[in-house]
């Protein structure tokens, strides 16, 4: 279990590092830096040396190599635009960033459920066929149209909700949260629900399949025959076993709801992390981006380790398989 | 908060509409009550500190927490700020006198005298600043009292009181006391205190800010001037366009200043919300490579070399159509590469011809194209209004000339270096002039390359005797003869055709009604002048 474990870690620090060296390679492809960050009044040699200063007149591999250097030790430099520490800038705004996708996550889970349940018992009823095609929607809008929508009619038309930003913050010093104002919480429905949906009608769809497979199950069957009622058979037989699969994908589906946030938060203007990369790319801010990327690849990582892990702890076979192999 | 017009409330709005009908009440007995404003603009300032970005939205915000010697009227005049009178020395052409208001002081209490403008002076021409350019011609600045600085120039400066109008102006024991004597230096690895701490002598002070998020001024009471009616300021960047215009339809912010061109007509037809538009100090134009031997797109060969090319392409640019269809009408087009408040422009040179095809494909076969020829047209896709469609619409125009461009659409950051490392020769670029004089335009787009000068000449046009003529310019103290060599420059550089122009970009203001706020031709809006009905 330990040597399993200390692989999957040496592998996704080999993970990490390939992103941070692909990153750096196409960083150079992004644009000049140094053309936004001075006025147009500088000079050539002006520009030359800023750039010198930077270090962007390195070749990539030393720029690369002390730049994981100085990583190694947690510092990741000064943002070129906003010149702030990167890793304060990153950390004052993840807060936003996972409340966001937790928040959106949860909703998309709970909601894809019951409805995939509900849809999946009640194949032929109008509301199943409703929700059917109305979750196309989901799947097919792209989530930017999605936003701007519900912005007109939500924040213009109706004006129930606000239409950008995340409301008043309470700083609890190490994270602020919108949770514990109504400004705050008024401002997250919106972008939860342009998050979550395409999300939500995924989960809804799965569960849907996964139900209507094992509805046909023997199993489902003795258990009917057996004179159980339809509640103890759809929840406590049916939907456990669908479960399994659901778990992973939405475990899974968490990582890119934090990574395509990008979207969502400027469309809303959320100060999250992804709001920063997109300004970051325009400015060419590369250690505001290598940071992003980084860390974007640690929530992968980290994410897919769990989930292995998960699978070792939660499914015997998968021991057992190893131990017979026995090579 | 006060002139919220009657609009329907929504819930998350229940407390401040509470204060709102509250203080409509009020309104009634006295329009001098606490207004806040509401501001929501593309981009935020980079930094709080005063010289270490030269970049628009910065400037704007910092104009307001700090103060510079002279400012830019909206006509765009100077005006005496923390300088209330500014001479050449009448026995010495190289030193400029200032006189310093008494009785100003910086936000945390201490007295504004004439060592904090030498010692801001010398901040702002240090290594690591972003407006060292404009101050170069600084040899050292004196305090002779305290209320009287002697600014000694390299040689005779006429005209170095215009490059003051971003020039910010810091408390020297404040930069000792919190050892910012040097802008943002990157190499050090650290943030500068100043960075997020301001102690300015302006209107406002800082009360809040979360970068990218919010930043809250609130009305500095022992400020020298007029109070203004906007007590508080509360600023919201907002990126994406729609969401900027619909957080002003939902009524959640008061003004906005970058309202996108195709949402302008819509704006100014809705109830409660009024469009202001002004010309802004920022020329869109193409330049073309008019002297090397060869293109990047075409070994061996120049078109742009000949004269005749060069005016049949502007044969071909129709101005008016761009105007109409492109830039929906927000711009105005023009002839000549300087907007109308600078010195030095005339409006015979701006005056432009219609398109005339016939004649353009005539000078294409007289200048040894019958056929045309084939250039790529390199354009920035993230900076100017609209400038990726401008793009698009010339090379149809072009297309019926015989020159067949393809175009090259990409961002700003990869745009600029490419001008001035001089790896395009076809482009599009737009120019501001922030000294309102033409001898910043001459000095950066046609004076031929050397040090501080000719850096964005893309269109590698060397004249020596226009050269000579543009050095003199820093000069001459005879303001008659300078204007004289001025028109004379213009005059050689319409004739050689170096630039096609397009047109001068408009700014537009959207606002609530009863909120009057002037177009500023830097786009850099002052709070302080913003009046309520």
């Amino acid at each position: 279990m330990i040597a399993y474990i200390l692989r999957r870690i040496a592998q996704a620090i080999l993970v990490m590092l390939v992103v941070a060296l692909v990153s750096f390679s196409l960083f150079r492809y992004v644009g000049d830096p140094v053309a936004t960050m001075m006025g147009q009044e500088a000079s050539i040699a002006d520009r030359e040396a800023l750039r010198d200063r930077l270090g962007l007149n390195d070749p990539v591999v030393i720029q690369f190599a002390s730049y994981i250097g100085r990583a190694a030790t947690g510092d990741f430099g000064i943002s070129y635009r906003l010149q702030q520490p990167v890793s304060e800038l990153i950390l004052s705004r993840l807060p936003a960033t996972l409340e966001l996708a937790l928040i959106s996550g949860f909703l998309a889970f709970v909601v894809g459920v019951s409805l995939g349940v509900y849809t999946a018992l009640n194949r032929h009823g109008w509301l199943s066929n409703t929700v059917m095609t109305t979750s196309l929607i989901g799947v097919s809008l792209p989530t930017f149209l999605i936003g701007i929508l519900l912005i007109w009619v939500f924040a213009v038309e109706l004006q129930w909700l606000p239409s950008f930003g995340r409301g008043e913050t309470v700083d609890l010093g190490w994270w602020t949260t919108g949770l514990l104002t109504s400004s705050g919480r008024a401002s997250l429905v919106l972008p939860a629900i342009t998050l979550g949906l395409y999300q939500m009608t995924l989960i809804m769809r799965l569960v849907r399949a996964e139900m209507l497979e094992v509805l046909r199950t023997d199993y489902i069957k003795f258990a009917r025959a057996r004179g159980l009622s339809n509640r103890a058979v759809n929840f406590g037989h049916a939907l456990k076993n669908t479960m399994v699969p659901v778990i992973t994908i939405t475990g899974l589906q968490l990582g890119s709801i934090i990574a395509f946030a990008i979207i969502t938060e400027t469309v809303f203007q959320w100060p999250g992390v992804g709001a920063l990369f997109i300004n970051s790319v325009q400015f060419v801010d590369v250690p505001v981006m290598a940071a992003y990327l980084m860390l974007i690849a640690l929530v992968f990582v980290v994410i897919n380790l769990v989930v292995d892990l998960l699978y070792y702890a939660v499914d015997p076979r998968l021991r057992a398989d190893r131990a017979s192999v026995g090579h | 908060m006060t002139l919220i017009p009657g609009k329907k409330a929504g819930l998350f709005r229940g407390r401040r509409t509470l204060v709102a009908s509250a203080a409509i009440a009020a309104l009634t007995i006295s329009a001098a009550n606490a207004e806040t404003l509401r501001w929501a603009r593309v981009g935020d300032a980079l930094t709080l500190d005063p010289h270490s970005a030269n970049e628009g939205p910065t400037s704007t915000i910092l104009h307001h927490i700090y103060e510079t010697l002279v400012e830019r009227a909206t006509d765009g005049s100077l005006e005496p700020r923390l300088a209330t009178e500014w001479s050449i020395h009448p026995d010495d052409p190289t030193i400029w006198i200032f006189t310093l208001r008494e009785g100003v002081t910086f936000h945390d209490g201490a007295e504004f005298t004439a060592e904090d403008v030498v010692t801001s002076l010398e901040r702002v021409r240090a290594e690591s600043s972003d407006f060292k350019g404009l101050h170069t011609a600084v040899e050292s600045a004196e305090a002779v009292d305290d209320y009287t600085v002697h600014v000694k120039m390299v040689g005779p400066s006429p005209l170095y009181v215009q490059n003051l109008t971003n020039f910010f102006i810091m408390d020297k024991d404040w930069i000792e006391a919190n050892d910012v004597a040097i802008p943002q230096d990157f190499k050090a690895g650290e943030e500068k205190f100043t960075v997020r701490n301001t102690n300015g002598t302006g209107p406002y002070t800082l009360v809040s800010r979360d970068p990218e998020v919010r930043t809250v001024l609130a009305y500095n009471e022992s400020h020298w001037g007029e109070a203004p009616e906007v007590t508080e300021i509360v600023y919201t960047p907002i990126k994406e366009a729609a969401t900027r215009v619909a957080a002003l339809l939902s009524g959640e912010v008061d003004f906005v200043q970058d309202v996108p061109v195709q949402d302008i007509d819509r704006l100014a037809q809705t109830d409660g919300i009024t469009v202001t538009a002004g010309p802004e100090n920022r020329t869109i134009f193409f330049s073309y490579d008019m002297s090397s031997d060869s293109l990047f797109s075409m070994e061996g060969d120049n078109p742009f070399a000949k004269p005749e090319v060069r005016e049949a392409m502007e044969m071909a640019l129709d101005r008016d159509a761009i105007q109409q269809v492109v830039m929906r009408g927000q711009s105005v087009p023009s002839g000549m590469n300087a907007p109308p408040f600078v010195n030095g422009w005339n409006e015979e040179m701006d005056a432009y011809s219609p398109p005339d095809y016939e004649r353009g494909t005539e000078l294409m076969a007289a200048a040894g194209y019958p056929d045309g020829f084939s250039v790529d047209l390199h354009c920035p896709n993230d900076r100017y209004l609209n400038d990726e469609s401008i793009c698009q619409a010339f090379v149809g125009m072009l297309g019926r000339i015989g020159i067949d461009a393809n175009l090259v659409s990409q961002s700003r950051t990869i745009h600029f270096p490419a001008i001035q490392n001089r790896e395009v020769d076809f482009y599009l670029l737009g120019w501001g002039v922030p000294t309102f004089d033409s001898q910043y335009i001459f000095d950066f787009l046609v004076h031929s390359p050397e040090e501080g000068r000719g850096g964005w000449n893309g269109s590698r046009y060397e004249n020596p005797e226009v050269d000579a003529m543009i050095k003199s310019l820093a000069t001459e103290t005879d303001l008659d003869a300078r204007n004289e060599t001025i028109a004379q420059i213009w005059e050689q550089v319409q004739e050689d055709r170096v630039f096609l122009m397009v047109h001068n970009q408009l700014l537009a203001y959207a606002a609530r009604d009863g909120i009057n706020i002037d177009v500023h031709p830097e786009n850099q809006p002052k709070i302080t002048n913003v009046t309520f009905d």
